[in-house]
């Protein structure tokens, strides 16, 4: 039997050069007795550590981390534990992938209890300050972890701290920082720490004022906040008072029901009565523009972002009207600015429409969609939702007056037509409207970024260039006739 | 009329501040103050520095500037009608008592919020200018979580983003029928337009451009929203509906759900129950297992009845009870996918068991200890030494795996 006294709680370089020394000289598991500094001796008093020289082999990674975070743990098996673990892992490299083996069960829990008790001192240091004459200010706190996590902990206070000069007093070691460097000393008392702090109060305040007694949740708190921290916490003595009083709170904010408004308020309602007056009947298309964004006939408004109207010179040539926003055009409330627009754009400057007298909108205002997970997936709307929003394109006509308007897809055909049609039955040839506008018939350009060949892709655009070439022809002819 | 004292606007404006359930400081970029002679520092996680007896973290100094508001709504306690002790931070005090308890390690940083006064440029440019000011004049690194006024000019939205790690802009209501009832000067539509900006400004400041120059940097921890659960009639279905849209639209990275909470002065349009704490808990359970385990809203609404979810279990043991043919899943071989919807396999213990499979097959007892408990596990799943028989099956299985209540006390 090999007796090992360690010299330190937590040093993981300290277990390591006597593992490896144990492993070289072949020594089991079970003839180690590992002894925490401090603890009474073994059984067959201390040994010296024997020499070998067989191979240690390497180790993965994760199992130094795992070791290095439960050499923290105040179980006094932690040594042992380790190193039998450490002996079966150089016999069988799975082992540390192996979730269900009780050993890495338990190493895991010790590791983990380790974090959260980490975790912990994160959050519940409370520091006090000392401020001196010279007005320089101090930081200390007080704080009982349950592991040996002090030095693993004092490095984050460390980078958040940076500005500020600070001590960590535990039972077994105290960390100092003194804006620049981090030391670590002997364990200390409560006592060396200030008492009082002048923020103190604020805190309580707070920490009072936050809780809202309808939610009463003690055994929530409790889980995240164990009591045995609460010693050092100064707003714990409030618990007590405010999950007494909590129910009393609660019917009094239930009783104190609406009484008279403040004349404030009252002033406000006059003012925001005569803002509403103002509003009157749509008489021009800055008025649509602005009616529009609180259109409720369909129910697409609900979920959409905002109403997308039309964009381009109220006095266009010509009309191009597509099926409805999709994602991009939602978000940034403006007509053809995505994928579709930009494959609209081209075509049309490349067949020669001055883009400058062109109206573009859609036959339905809102976007229509389906969520799913991080996208929103197109759909299209039904003969309801187009004939809902007829009446903001009727509007945009009327008030635009183009002589030429394109219907891109199926939706802008029937919106304009009544009716549903082919587009290859309605494309190549214009229509004339009741009031003498040309309607002409073509594609979505959307439709051209869904076609998956390059072959096709080249055919469907150049049909859909040539029914723009139209669209030019008959906006140079009417224009020569006035 | 006498100044208040400061901790006496501390008590009314954190007070006002008590019904925003949002609390996270988690997500954010890393950053600390090492070298800089400042204070402060995020790691990603964020850290509950305390919790209050109603269970909630207490992370951030969450307060309003002002609860002075020239909106009513009606749920609100801080509306323009409601007689509620009124009180207005400066700017300097806020600075102040956010740093005094920063560096008390109090806190994680701050949540400020605003009722609305003068308009929303103002009152949004106010809540900057105590972001900007810690930031510059302080050398702050902590937390910074400001909610964003609907309607506040595009440049406000942009600079608030530069200083804040997160931005929220509250929906308020599942649907906008319920919140133009109680909000009548509230649109929608100027929220999610908010929202959509937002959207905007984190894709510019996104990694993935091809940009040569680094983008500047904006809210790195993202936009969140809250609605309040139980002041109007809208179901789940509606609520886990609207919460999809939301991240689907704006790329949320939560969406906090407040149980309704009776507020002094309150209107008799509300209902004056107290909170169903219970629905809001079943609402994060099924917004965690569409975001995280594969669920849609259709599926998940389809565990419980008439479009609320089951208030006696959890949404994924209602999912699987309703779906036993699905069941049992063999944990040596089914996939990922699968694996997810087995009630009681968490995504840790799913990935520790794949990893474990690969080196030898499971039994019942190595799935207990990856999982640590398993009896809500055992019915839905084969291992090599266990097969659940007609325990899938069962009609008394919802009985059996459904907490008994404890007996109550007569005193």
């Amino acid at each position: 039997m090999h007796t090992v006294r360690l010299q330190a709680l937590n040093d993981f370089a300290e277990w390591r050069n006597i593992a490896r020394q144990l492993l070289a000289a072949g020594v089991p598991p079970d003839q180690v007795d590992w002894l925490e500094p401090g603890a009474a001796g073994g059984l067959f008093g201390d040994v010296a550590l024997v020499q070998g020289d067989r191979p240690v082999g390497a180790v993965p990674p994760a199992f130094i981390e795992l070791a290095q975070q439960a050499i923290n743990h105040s179980e006094p098996e932690r040594f042992g534990l380790l190193y039998r673990f450490l002996w079966r892992l150089l016999g069988d490299r799975g082992l540390i992938e192996t979730a269900s083996d009780s050993d890495l069960v338990r190493l895991t829990r010790m590791a983990s209890a380790v974090r959260r008790d980490s975790h912990k001192m994160k959050a519940f240091v409370r520091f006090k300050a000392i401020v001196d004459d010279s007005g320089l200010e101090r930081y200390a706190a007080w704080f009982e972890p349950e592991h040996y996590t002090l030095e693993a902990t004092a490095p984050f206070f460390a980078r958040r701290f940076d500005g500020m000069i600070w001590a960590i007093v535990t039972p077994y070691r105290s960390a100092y920082w003194d804006g620049e460097s981090l030391a670590f000393g002997p364990g200390g008392y409560k006592s060396d720490v200030p008492q009082d702090d002048a923020v103190e109060a604020d805190w309580k305040t707070y920490f009072g004022s936050i809780f809202n007694p309808a939610r009463l949740k003690v055994a929530m708190m409790k889980s995240e906040m164990p009591m045995k921290y609460w010693r050092n916490l100064p707003e714990a003595e409030l618990i007590a008072p405010l999950i007494r009083g909590a129910r009393e709170m609660e019917a009094e904010m239930i009783e104190r029901v609406a009484t008279q408004p403040p004349s404030r308020h009252l002033r406000q309602q006059v003012r925001d009565a005569e803002a509403v007056e103002q509003t009157s009947e749509i008489s021009s298309l800055r008025d649509a523009r602005a009616a529009v964004l609180g259109c409720q006939r369909c129910p697409l408004y609900e979920h959409a972002t905002q109403a997308v109207f039309g964009e381009g010179p109220e006095q266009a040539d010509v009309m191009f009207v597509g099926e409805q926003p999709g994602d991009q055009e939602d978000l940034a409330g403006k007509p053809f600015v995505g994928p579709a627009g930009k494959v609209l754009d081209a075509a049309v400057q490349k067949v020669g429409i001055d883009r400058s007298r062109v109206y573009v909108t859609n036959a339905v205002k809102h976007f229509k969609f389906e969520p799913r997970g991080k996208r929103r997936i197109h759909q299209r709307p039904d003969g309801g939702e187009v004939q809902a929003c007829k009446f903001w394109l009727d509007l945009e006509i009327g008030f635009v007056k183009p002589r030429v308007i394109v219907a891109l897809g199926a939706t802008a055909a029937q919106s304009l037509l009544g009716k549903t049609d082919t587009i290859s039955k309605l494309r190549g040839r214009p229509m004339t409207l009741d009031d003498g506008t040309l309607l002409f018939v073509t594609n979505h350009p959307s439709y051209l970024l869904r076609i998956p060949d390059a072959e096709g892709k080249a055919r469907e655009q150049a049909k859909f260039e040539a029914d723009l070439a139209l669209v030019r022809d008959a906006i140079a002819g009417l224009r020569s006739k006035h | 009329m006498a100044a208040l004292t400061l901790r006496r606007k501390l008590a009314i404006l954190s007070d006002a501040a008590k019904y925003d359930a949002s609390c996270a400081s988690s997500g954010s970029e890393k950053r600390n103050s090492a070298g800089t002679g400042g204070i402060g520092s995020t790691e990603g996680s964020g850290i509950c520095h305390s919790y209050a007896p109603d269970g909630r973290c207490i992370s951030l100094l969450k307060i309003l500037l002002t609860n002075f508001c020239v909106y009513d709504c009606i749920y609100c306690v801080n509306r323009s009608s409601s007689n509620v002790v009124r009180a207005r931070f400066s700017v300097e005090e806020v600075v102040k008592l956010t740093l005094d308890f920063y560096k008390r390690n109090y806190i994680e940083g701050l949540f400020l919020s605003s009722g609305i006064i003068r308009s929303p440029d103002y009152t949004m440019e106010e809540l900057v200018r105590v972001a900007r000011s810690l930031r510059e004049d302080h050398l702050f690194a902590g937390y910074i979580h400001l909610k964003v006024i609907p309607n506040a000019a595009p440049e406000l939205l942009a600079e608030a983003g530069r200083w804040a790690d997160r931005l929220s802009t509250n929906i308020e209501m599942p649907t906008d029928i319920g919140l133009e009832t109680l909000a009548p000067e509230k649109k929608p539509s100027e929220i999610r337009t908010a929202m959509a900006r937002v959207r905007g400004k984190l894709d510019e400041a996104g990694p993935d451009k091809k940009a040569k120059a680094k983008p500047a940097k904006f809210a790195p921890a993202g936009q969140s929203t809250q609605m309040i659960i139980g002041a109007d009639a809208a179901d789940d279905g509606a609520v886990l509906h609207r919460a999809a849209g939301l991240y689907s639209g704006y790329k949320l990275r939560r969406v906090y759900y407040s149980a309704f909470s009776p507020i002094p002065d309150s209107s008799s349009r509300l209902p004056l129950k107290p909170p169903p704490l219970m629905r809001e808990h079943r609402l994060y359970q099924a917004d965690w297992l569409i975001r995280f385990y594969g669920f849609d809203v259709p599926e998940v609404m389809s565990g419980g009845e008439g479009g609320l979810l089951d208030l006696g279990i959890d949404p994924k043991l209602a999912w699987a009870l309703k779906n036993r043919a699905r069941f049992p899943v063999n944990v040596n071989r089914a996939d990922r996918e699968m694996l997810l919807r087995v009630p009681g396999l968490g995504t840790r213990s799913i990935d520790r068991i794949i990893a474990t499979r690969r080196h030898h097959s499971l039994g019942l007892d190595d799935v207990a200890r990856i999982a640590g408990s398993i009896d809500k596990v055992r019915p839905f799943i084969e291992a090599v030494d266990w097969t659940p028989g007609g325990l899938t099956d069962d009609q008394r299985l919802r009985a059996r795996l459904t907490p008994q209540p404890e007996q109550l006390s007569l005193f």
